[in-house]
């Protein structure tokens, strides 16, 4: 569903100051702002899937699906409210848009293994604390160094949370998994499509690098 | 027979008939399948399993997920919980291994609580075959649908098929005379613990969602006895909300709720939660006789 009012990415901030109340996790939903923008306003098809395996803080979720026409503005402003749509963790049954339930860390990227399985191009965001949960690391090496699903892109937010943080890097991780691993400035919008438009003959993982 | 080859040989049927159908597999019944594009091992990772599984659902796909009991149902009770039920996808979970057929092995290999845990979650289908021919049509049943369905195997089989989608009286007793409600595989020794006994006899496969109309009508007394084989108690609180509109009292009768840590044969555990038709009778006597039956 497209939207006939057109929407920039300096649109963004007015609809994400719609969405109160989650404050806590604002760093987790601003640090997925430009990565999301950039996948649905210059990558994603309408054949392909992307699923928000991180789905705490959906913020910057929720403002892009407004800005692109998935969901009313208004719904905006009853963020986490009773009657909304929008919980602090999306529901794919109540948002239109919405590929995957998501919340408890750990499960998109394996979802999105089974989806990609079908050959449709698939995107899956999760975060650097997420990558602690070690469901992540069953999909990361079945995805890849067992069967190189080379239509899965793995976006990996990298926005320096997670506690015990990732030594020797995350791409590496990923690497020694068998995947085609990159890491890029997750503020700079021509990298991101690029590197999130580049499809080798290995599942991707374009690490977004991402600093307050 | 078992129950489980019936399952690879209806599985593997299903994948070459129907395009519809994947199975996902983590390694547990690998070497008894022929490959299939659609057949799918990940591994020893029973959370990817779900996890796959969820996916190829939204894809349209009707995914299987098998494994042994406390591999498919406690261990990703998570993803079963959320990839498959939060997400209001449909998938066929099929195990094998039941409470206690992995005897030799331990409280590792062996779930009693399965049903009690996939009845916690709602929309979710139960079926608890008794007898191969059983498990076959519940199968086949699952793969013409979209819901979600836990069908539950086990070694354990009654000496002849029955038909428990609803709950059927197999021997009719007096009017009034207490009911004896047989779950799955637990039909045979029920019956053989209650050949010269005044009790009606009535079996069940499908426990979820649980037949109270047909409980509710097949009772005339006030005596039911549950004989599950599983976690006893699992379907108590069915046969309480079946059965509100009148005075009843209610023995349950199932695995218990303890390490027995002990090997041996499924018969020795069987007969050690007093599941045998030793067992079953003795509970019987003990609990029949204030009502004086």
């Amino acid at each position: 569903m497209a939207t006939a009012e057109k929407h920039s990415y300096a649109d963004l901030g007015p609809l994400m100051q719609r969405l109160t109340g989650d404050e806590k996790h604002d760093w987790s939903s601003a640090s997925t702002l430009d990565v999301l923008w950039v996948l649905y306003d210059r990558v994603i098809g309408p054949d392909d899937r992307f699923l928000l395996s991180k789905g705490h803080g959906p913020v910057a979720y929720y403002a892009v699906l407004a800005a692109k026409g998935f969901i009313p503005k208004d719904a905006l402003d009853g963020f986490g409210g009773f009657a909304s749509m929008l919980g602090y963790h999306p529901d794919r049954n109540l948002v239109p848009g919405v590929e995957i339930s998501s919340g408890s860390l750990g499960h998109g990227l394996p979802l999105a293994v089974g989806v990609a399985l079908n050959g449709r191009r698939t995107f899956v965001l999760v975060g650097d604390g997420e990558l602690d949960e070690g469901s992540n690391w069953e999909a990361v090496q079945w995805a890849g160094r067992t069967i190189g699903l080379e239509n899965l892109t793995c976006i990996v937010v990298d926005n320096h949370t997670a506690t015990y943080g990732w030594p020797s890097g995350i791409e590496a991780r990923f690497a020694l998994e068998g995947w085609d691993a990159v890491r890029v400035d997750g503020r700079d919008h021509d990298a991101l499509e690029a590197e999130l438009s580049y499809q080798g003959g290995r599942p991707r993982c374009v690490v977004a690098d991402i600093r307050r | 027979m078992s129950m489980r080859d019936r399952f690879y040989r209806s599985a593997a049927a299903a994948l070459q008939d129907d395009d519809r159908v994947a199975v996902v597999l983590a390694e547990i019944g690998v070497s008894q399948m022929p490959k299939h594009p659609r057949l799918y091992n990940v591994g020893i990772r029973e959370q990817l399993m779900i996890g796959v599984t969820a996916g190829l659902a939204l894809e349209g796909y009707r995914a299987v997920a098998h494994s042994y009991t406390p591999f498919l149902i406690e261990r990703p009770y998570e993803q079963i919980k959320l990839d498959l039920g939060h997400n209001d996808l449909g998938a066929v979970l099929v195990s094998t291994g039941a409470s206690y057929d992995a005897s030799t092995s331990g409280r590792t290999h062996q779930a009693p609580a399965d049903v009690a845990l996939v009845s916690a979650l709602p929309g979710w289908t139960i079926d608890v075959p008794g007898h191969p021919n059983e498990l076959e049509r519940a199968f086949a049943q699952a793969l013409t649908g979209d819901n979600r369905v836990y069908i539950r195997m086990s070694e354990e089989s009654n000496t002849a098929r029955a038909d428990g989608m609803r709950l059927s009286v197999i021997r009719s007793g007096s009017e009034g005379a207490p009911l004896v409600l047989a779950v799955g595989p637990t039909l045979s020794p029920t019956l053989e613990a209650t050949t010269d006994l005044d009790v009606s006899v009535a079996y069940l496969s499908r426990v979820r969602p649980f037949d109270a109309e047909g409980l509710a009508k097949a009772v005339t007394g006030t005596d039911v006895v549950l004989v599950e084989p599983y976690l006893a108690g699992t379907s108590s609180a069915e046969v309480a909300r079946a059965l509100a509109d009148r005075p009843h009292r209610l023995l349950a009768l199932g695995v218990q709720n303890a390490e027995l840590r002990r090997y041996g044969t499924g018969q020795d555990h069987r007969a050690a939660h007093g599941l045998d038709a030793t067992g079953i009778r003795s509970s019987l006597e003990e609990f029949l006789v204030p009502s004086g039956h």
